[in-house]
């Protein structure tokens, strides 16, 4: 600290010094904790194939969370995908459509999950007579990330230049190619890192889905069968009293994953910011 | 660039010209519209799904005596459906979440944009996107395991309670505060602050009397999609705040209490009949709460970005 400063000012400093110090070491504090107290725990017998009363296995919950996430892309990243493509590529300036659309699509990103799970549980659930079931986790999984996919695809599509465009225009490529062969392409890493974070608010979903995917230990034999993500095992491992070890190892592999999933989002945005 | 352009150029010497523009742009140019219509088709779903099943609820029961009843007693002969109580909650938790977390994420917000040197920052970004990615379910889980024996051991009671959800909550709301007000910070002209060291300002004043008042908007935002958040959050409240549905009086914060959301998750798996429907007119009114504050954040939004 140099000399002569203002009291006024070295409080100001330290506060914002302290403040952030705060912020980091609840974070640390928080990770060291999960991880000190769930690694023990993280044994073979947690990987076990089948889950039961005794061996609170999270294996079938792991193999949940992976057919949730694979289902819930597959309906919204292509929705998503095109949507921004329409807004950007398509779409003339001024257009009332384009407006309409990023209102609702905000509005859909400001929606608590639990609002979603209620919706899902109406319309899937009952309405559409799917039941507790992976499809029905799924579909409301989708409507939960479609405004994240359209947005940070729209921005990725805007961030590449408008010359690319022209120049594939000026070669005697039709929009549709342009926007397939050019563009997209372009735009991949940043498309990427939203697909990327997606993922990241799928693994960490519960409230959407324990009135939609349901909360049965065990794997969907098939997508109208009800199951658990590796969150609902957990938030349900966090309710009985004896298996509080094993929630702290479901807690550590969410960590790893979440992180995991941060790296590789961060990555992929550091690609586009390269060029 | 240069060799996908010549790919290009390769492949468009292949097909004969008449099919390059014919139907194929047009089929194409449908399904990207068709596609940008499911976001405002999903809208439409979710409000006409929970207000056509909500509001003849609260019609039912009394718009009056479901907002402003006292009581909860969903199971008795006749039931009552009040959710007062929730309400008062909800607002509670989120007051308390924004009491902690605003501060201490506009503090770091600052040491983010103006304080941090660069290489200490390229580790901290990242550690502020981990602490938005961890699920709400191990806050929760942390907040039952350490959070709440904390209250407990400190000021007594069980130490599920009001003081509690908002210590997690605000945890909780710490990287959408400091995400935004960053921005908000960054996006300030840099004349500003030379303008004020060069008139004698020193690096503190300049910041906190000049750039922050500038991105004074843009921090609201922040405020306000912090609101948001904490409000909606659901599992991780559960876990923490106790859920007994009393009215509590604003001194009582080391008393439990339960929010919509949590009203919603608790009680969702067994309901039936017009206990049902005043679960999902409960989420109306989460709804209702988290349109206006959307339409607050937005707002703030454009007039920052002017």
């Amino acid at each position: 600290m140099k000399i002569g400063k203002k009291p006024k000012d070295r409080i100001l400093s330290a506060l914002t010094w302290g403040c952030a110090a705060l912020t980091f070491s609840v974070l640390l504090f928080l990770i060291g904790y999960i991880l000190i107290n769930g690694i023990p725990y993280l044994k073979p017998s947690l990987f076990a194939f089948k889950y039961n009363s005794e061996n609170v296995s999270l294996f079938p919950a792991l193999m949940t969370t992976i057919m949730a996430v694979a289902l819930s892309l597959l309906i919204a990243v292509p929705f998503g995908l095109f949507t921004a493509v329409y807004l950007v590529e398509y779409a003339r300036r001024g257009n009332r459509l384009v407006g309409l659309v990023r209102v609702t699509a905000e509005t859909l990103g400001g929606i608590p999950s639990i609002v979603y799970g209620l919706f899902g549980a109406l319309f899937f659930v009952v309405w559409l007579g799917w039941g507790y079931s992976l499809l029905a986790g799924s579909f409301t999984l989708a409507v939960m990330i479609l405004p994240l996919v359209i947005r940070t695809t729209e921005e990725s599509l805007k961030a590449v230049p408008d010359a690319f465009r022209e120049g594939s225009f000026g070669l005697g490529a039709g929009r549709l190619r342009t926007v397939f062969k050019i563009v997209l392409p372009a735009a991949l890493p940043g498309i990427l890192a939203g697909v990327i974070l997606a993922v990241g608010r799928i693994v960490g979903e519960t409230a959407a889905l324990i009135y939609t995917l349901g909360n049965v230990a065990k794997m969907p034999e098939n997508i109208f069968a009800s199951g658990r993500t590796l969150a609902l095992h957990m938030y349900s491992l966090s309710g009985e009293a004896l298996h509080t070890g094993q929630a702290f190892a479901t807690a550590v592999v969410l960590l790893v994953v979440v992180a995991g999933i941060n790296a590789l989002s961060a990555a992929a945005a550091k690609k586009i910011a390269k060029r | 660039m240069g060799r996908l352009l010549m790919k290009v150029r390769l492949q468009e010497k292949i097909k004969p010209l008449w099919r390059r523009f014919a139907d194929k742009e047009l089929l194409a140019r449908g399904i990207f519209l068709l596609s940008a219509l499911t976001a405002i088709l999903a809208v439409g779903l979710i409000c006409l799904f929970l207000f056509a099943r909500g509001l003849p609820a609260m019609g039912e029961i009394g718009v009056f005596k479901f907002l402003l009843g006292k009581n909860w007693f969903p199971t008795e002969t006749p039931p009552v459906f009040g959710i007062l109580p929730m309400i008062v909650g909800s607002i509670y938790v989120t007051a308390g979440a924004i009491l902690f977390g605003v501060p201490i994420g506009v503090f770091t917000a600052v040491f983010m944009a103006k304080v941090c040197p660069k290489p200490l920052y390229k580790r901290l970004k990242p550690a502020v996107d981990l602490l938005a990615g961890i699920p709400s379910v191990v806050y929760g889980f942390f907040g039952m395991m350490v959070l709440v024996p904390l209250v407990r051991s400190l000021f007594g009671g069980d130490g599920n309670s009001i003081l509690t959800a908002s210590m997690l909550l605000g945890i909780m709301i710490l990287p959408t505060v400091i995400g935004i007000s960053e921005s908000a910070l960054r996006a300030v002209p840099g004349e500003l602050y030379e303008g004020a060291l060069a008139l004698g300002a020193s690096h503190e004043r300049a910041v906190f009397s000049v750039i922050l008042p500038a991105a004074k908007s843009g921090v609201m935002a922040a405020v306000v999609l912090g609101i948001g958040r904490a409000i909606g959050e659901t599992m991780a409240v559960k876990m923490v705040a106790g859920n007994q549905v009393l009215l509590r009086m604003p001194g009582e914060f080391l008393k439990g209490v339960r929010t919509l959301t949590a009203n919603v998750v608790i009680e969702m798996g067994y309901a039936e009949g017009l206990h049902k429907e005043a679960l999902i007119a409960t989420g109306v009114v989460l709804f209702v709460f988290i349109l206006i504050i959307n339409l607050l954040f937005s707002v703030l939004k454009r007039r920052g970005a002017k």
